[in-house]
């Protein structure tokens, strides 16, 4: 098999995830974009996995999987605080931290 | 106790003194400050006397001595030592300087008595009698240049002591600037003597020099130069003369020894110590004598005009020193320091019989509105009177036998030095003029109200002014003093004048020619290299000179017994039809406008430029634009900080492209 | 053989890369989570090919499974939010896209311009139990016993976090957090930080704090 297809379609998908993180304003969708680029490196970790034999890149990418789940919990619980705080769920109206 | 211990021992006393009264200012009580002082000074005196009895121990030729405390500086060629030399000629200038000062610390004790910085006024008379000391003591050229520079600060706290006035810090400041313009001369002639001899030591230097120079080379005549410039600002010659009368700003027991007796003539002294580089280049000494004949002829005409009856003495301090001069650039040595000595004696009784005349005033210093002092004022009168006929050499008073001895070396060595000789016998007349102008002024004539008031037994007081502009002080503060004080009431006043009244009579007995000459044999040793020195007039052309002397000495005073005594009131009517020769002298041939606008202006023009160009557009233009630029980028960068989420996702991402181009670029 | 892992390969990809598109396309935040299921199943499909047999299934329990769930029941809470047109950091709408296309061609590039070993191979032969379930919790257990134990750390805190962030408040806290939360305030902006550190009413002065205030 031919890692390369697997490492363009995973440069692919990391790229499609970070074009939404970019143009959506909704906190949930970009989080959800930023699974889709967790995922991309996941293909690409267990591509490499395969290509060498050896086992570790898929416990990496197990280890990634337990950080995306930790960071979505996270996440959605802010989005959660926000919505019972009545702020708007918008990633453009969170602008206190400015210069 | 040898030679050298002496010497050590007349600098420490004054030291000593000045440090207890300085640093004990605030436990000594009362008046003890200015006895300790006294003390202090005489107890060097006695020191002085007792150098003097070791030296004349030795044999002639052994005469001089020297002795080091501590390695001052040993590295890389210079071998600086705290050494002092003691040899005739410092032990004669340290017995006049401590016993004139000694005398002039007790006249002080009573004239400061009502001052509120009594202690602050002793201790700085000691460290200035001290450094006075230190300058003629010292042995070598470093430790001159730090005995001269202590003089200079000493005279100018001493000058500028009541410093409440303005006029008197003011004139303290110019007579420091110039001061320091003559340390200037006075160190770059010490390295151009150590660059070519190699060493700062006296002896070394003075042995060296007929081999390391030839006669009027360039770099001896550079020397020299120099030497005159030091000398010159100390001794107030032209044309650095202008801060001696501004001194006058000062108490007057400081004018009598500063201004009179010491200080000034440390220039005589610095020029007769390196006589040795003097004779190696004579065009130099010749530079310094007419400066002295230009100097001593200028002062006696402001003397003439000029009201304030202290600035009438200081200028004829200039104008005396300037024959001290002359005798010293000429090779009359003897005659110069004799003179020096005579001078010290009368122009201090003259500063101390006008400062009891100043107390009877109630502090007016001008001799317009003072007359017929005589009833009210005997024993200051009298001596008034002492002073002025040694001043005007009158026979058989000691000026008259000094300032003779200088003008008949002069026209003993001929040629064109006759003009010194004809310039000196002119300035002679001149001076017998105003040396009773002033005493006829003052003593003759009708007794001017304060004159009434004492000769009915007391005091006259007025409301505290600033003598030079009249404009009313207040003496919160405690100095100057509210007490006046009279000698013909203060006994250490008394005894202090009375002593130096003794000397200016007969102090000349000891240079009578033909049949003494104490000074000349006392100071030969520290001469004899000196093929000047030993030209000596004979006794009869001595004669001629003393009575030509004596002649000029009674046409000026006969002029002046007219002009004031006989016919009172001509002097205003010359002053009327001559108004362009009296502006002319008693602005003292504005040598001080001069100096405001070539030296003043320019310089203020320079530093407000520096100020508002230099300074404000440059420097600081350069640091503001610094700050605004830092700034600037700061505007810019802020810019940045938008708080956007998305903003700084998009950065990072285009960050992140941007470095993989970057190594893309790199790699291929 | 090959041939079945191309098309399966394919398969997987189109998936993959359908739901990706859709997940940052759609509008209906709810429509996006859905794509995201498509999209991790997909990818369960290509781990499979890749021989890894545990993470595919971990993919679908975990991922598709408990975390999508996660996001479905978040987004009935929050409910569907209409983003307005109006873009407030002007041109990111075009940037955005721009600059990820960059970095896909950079990418590419860097993966077919390298000489990287493995590419253009068959890759080694590989055991039977290669990504199975023993042989992964062996080398967890083993080799990565510490990172075992991290996640595990990890884990316990987010979900002690999740808890703390989402759960009820005391009353001080959240009124403190509500008025001086409006973000459209640019003057009260200094007061909100304040109000979270040291409990300053927004006019400045100080309330129940007299301590701080000496």
């Amino acid at each position: 098999m031919d890692l390369t297809w697997y490492l363009v379609l995973s440069a692919l998908l990391f790229a499609t995830g970070a074009a939404g993180v970019l143009i959506r304003r909704s906190p949930l969708v970009i989080l959800l974009c930023l699974e889709l680029m967790l995922n991309a490196g996941n293909l690409a970790l267990l591509a490499f996995a395969r290509a060498n034999g050896d086992q570790d890149g898929q416990i990496f990418a197990l280890v990634v999987m337990v950080v995306a789940a930790c960071e979505v919990v996270v996440g959605l619980g802010l989005i959660v605080a926000m919505y019972r705080r009545r702020l708007p769920l918008n990633v453009d109206d969170m602008r206190s931290l400015r210069g | 106790m040898s030679a050298t211990t002496y010497g050590w021992l007349v600098l420490a006393f004054p030291l000593a003194g000045s440090l207890v009264c300085g640093l004990g200012f605030r436990r000594l009580p009362g008046r003890s400050a200015g006895w300790i002082a006294t003390a202090a000074i005489f107890a060097a005196f006695v020191s002085a006397v007792g150098a003097l009895f070791m030296l004349l121990d030795h044999p002639a030729e052994e005469r001089e001595l020297t002795s080091s405390l501590w390695d001052y500086a040993s590295a890389a060629g210079l071998d600086i030592q705290l050494g002092i030399l003691v040899d005739p000629l410092s032990v004669y200038m340290c017995l006049i300087v401590s016993g004139v000062s000694s005398l002039i610390h007790l006249y002080s004790v009573t004239y400061m008595a009502s001052d509120e910085g009594l202690r602050r006024y002793f201790s700085y008379l000691n460290f200035f009698v001290f450094s006075m000391l230190l300058l003629v003591l010292a042995g070598n050229f470093a430790l001159l240049i730090v005995g001269w520079a202590f003089v200079g600060f000493a005279s100018y706290a001493l000058i500028s002591f009541w410093y409440r006035r303005e006029t008197a810090t003011r004139a303290g400041m110019k007579a420091f600037v110039i001061n320091v313009i003559g340390d200037i001369g006075l160190v770059f002639a010490a390295f151009v003597i150590f660059r070519e001899v190699g060493s700062f030591d006296y002896l070394e230097v003075f042995e060296a020099a007929p081999e390391t120079f030839s006669v009027n080379d360039g770099t001896a005549i550079a020397i020299c130069v120099g030497l005159m410039v030091g000398a010159f600002a100390k001794s107030a010659q032209l044309p650095l003369h202008t801060w001696l009368a501004d001194a006058m700003e000062g108490p007057t027991p400081v004018s009598a020894l500063i201004h009179a007796a010491t200080m000034v003539t440390a220039g005589v002294y610095l020029i007769a110590r390196t006589h040795s580089l003097f004779e190696v280049a004579p065009t130099a000494a010749d530079i310094a004598a007419f400066t002295g004949l230009l100097t001593l002829v200028f002062a006696a005409s402001v003397a003439l005009v000029v009201t304030d009856i202290k600035r009438i003495i200081a200028y004829s301090t200039i104008s005396q020193i300037g024959y001290m001069i002359v005798g010293v650039s000429i090779g009359a040595y003897a005659a110069g320091l004799f003179h020096l000595m005579t001078h010290a004696f009368f122009k201090a009784l003259l500063f101390m019989a006008a400062g009891s005349i100043i107390g009877a005033m109630a502090g007016v210093q001008n001799i317009d509105r003072m007359s017929g002092f005589r009833r009210a004022l005997p024993f200051t009168g009298a001596l008034l009177a002492v002073g002025a006929l040694a001043l005007a050499g009158a026979p058989p008073f000691s000026g008259w036998l000094s300032k003779d001895e200088i003008l008949v070396f002069a026209a003993e060595r001929g040629g064109f030095y006759w003009i010194f000789a004809i310039g000196g016998y002119i300035a002679a007349a001149m001076t017998a003029f105003y040396a009773f102008r002033i005493t006829f002024r003052v003593l003759y004539g009708e007794p001017c109200p304060e004159a009434r008031e004492l000769e009915q037994g007391h005091l006259a007081h007025s409301e505290p002014a600033n003598p030079l502009t009249g404009e009313p002080e207040d003496t919160e503060v405690g100095f100057p003093g509210p007490g006046h004080y009279v000698a013909e009431r203060e006994v250490p006043m008394k005894v202090a004048m009375g002593v130096l009244g003794l000397l200016a009579t007969v102090a000349g007995a000891v240079q009578i020619p033909g049949v003494t000459d104490v000074i000349d044999s006392f100071l030969e040793p520290a001469f004899e290299d000196s093929p000047l020195a030993h030209i000596h007039p004979s006794t009869s052309s001595a004669y001629i000179g003393l009575a030509v002397g004596a002649a000029m000495a009674v046409v000026g005073i006969g002029l002046a017994y007219y002009l004031y005594v006989v016919a009172p009131g001509t002097t205003d009517r010359i002053r009327a039809r001559a108004r362009a020769a009296y502006a002319f002298l008693s602005h003292k041939w504005y040598f001080d406008e001069l100096y405001d606008a070539v030296v003043y202006r320019p310089l203020i023009a320079v530093g407000s430029f520096a100020n508002s160009v230099v300074e404000r557009v440059v420097v600081d233009g350069l640091v503001s634009a610094t700050v605004g630029a830092v700034r600037g980028v700061g505007v810019l960068v802020r810019d940045a900080q938008s708080g956007f989420v998305r903003a700084y996702a998009l950065l990072l991402i285009a960050g992140f492209a941007a470095l993989g181009l970057y190594f893309l670029i790199v790699a291929s | 053989m090959r041939g079945v892992e191309e098309v399966a390969f394919f398969a997987g990809a189109i998936g993959a890369l359908g739901g990706a598109i859709a997940v940052i396309a759609l509008r209906n935040p709810f429509y996006s989570v859905l794509a995201l299921v498509v999209h991790l199943v997909s990818l369960a499909g290509l781990f499979l090919i890749l021989h890894a047999e545990f993470l595919a299934a971990a993919q679908v329990v975990v991922y598709a499974g408990a975390i999508v769930v996660l996001y479905v029941f978040v987004a009935a809470y929050v409910g569907g939010i209409e983003e307005p047109l109006w873009e407030p950091i002007p041109g990111q709408r075009f940037i955005g896209p721009l600059l990820a296309a960059a970095l896909f061609v950079e990418l590419s590039i860097a993966v077919l311009g390298t000489a990287l070993a493995g590419l253009d191979t068959e890759g080694p032969t590989i055991p039977l139990d290669f990504g199975s379930p023993a042989a992964i919790g062996e080398l967890f257990l083993e080799r990565f016993l510490i990172a075992f134990e991290a996640a595990s750390i990890l884990l316990l805190i987010a979900a002690v976090g999740a808890v703390v962030l989402a759960g009820k408040r005391a009353a001080p806290g959240g009124a403190g957090g509500g008025p001086a939360g409006d973000p459209h305030e640019a003057a009260g902006d200094r007061g909100e930080t304040q109000s979270q550190l040291g409990r300053v009413a927004p006019d400045g002065a100080p309330t129940g704090a007299p301590p701080e205030a000496a």
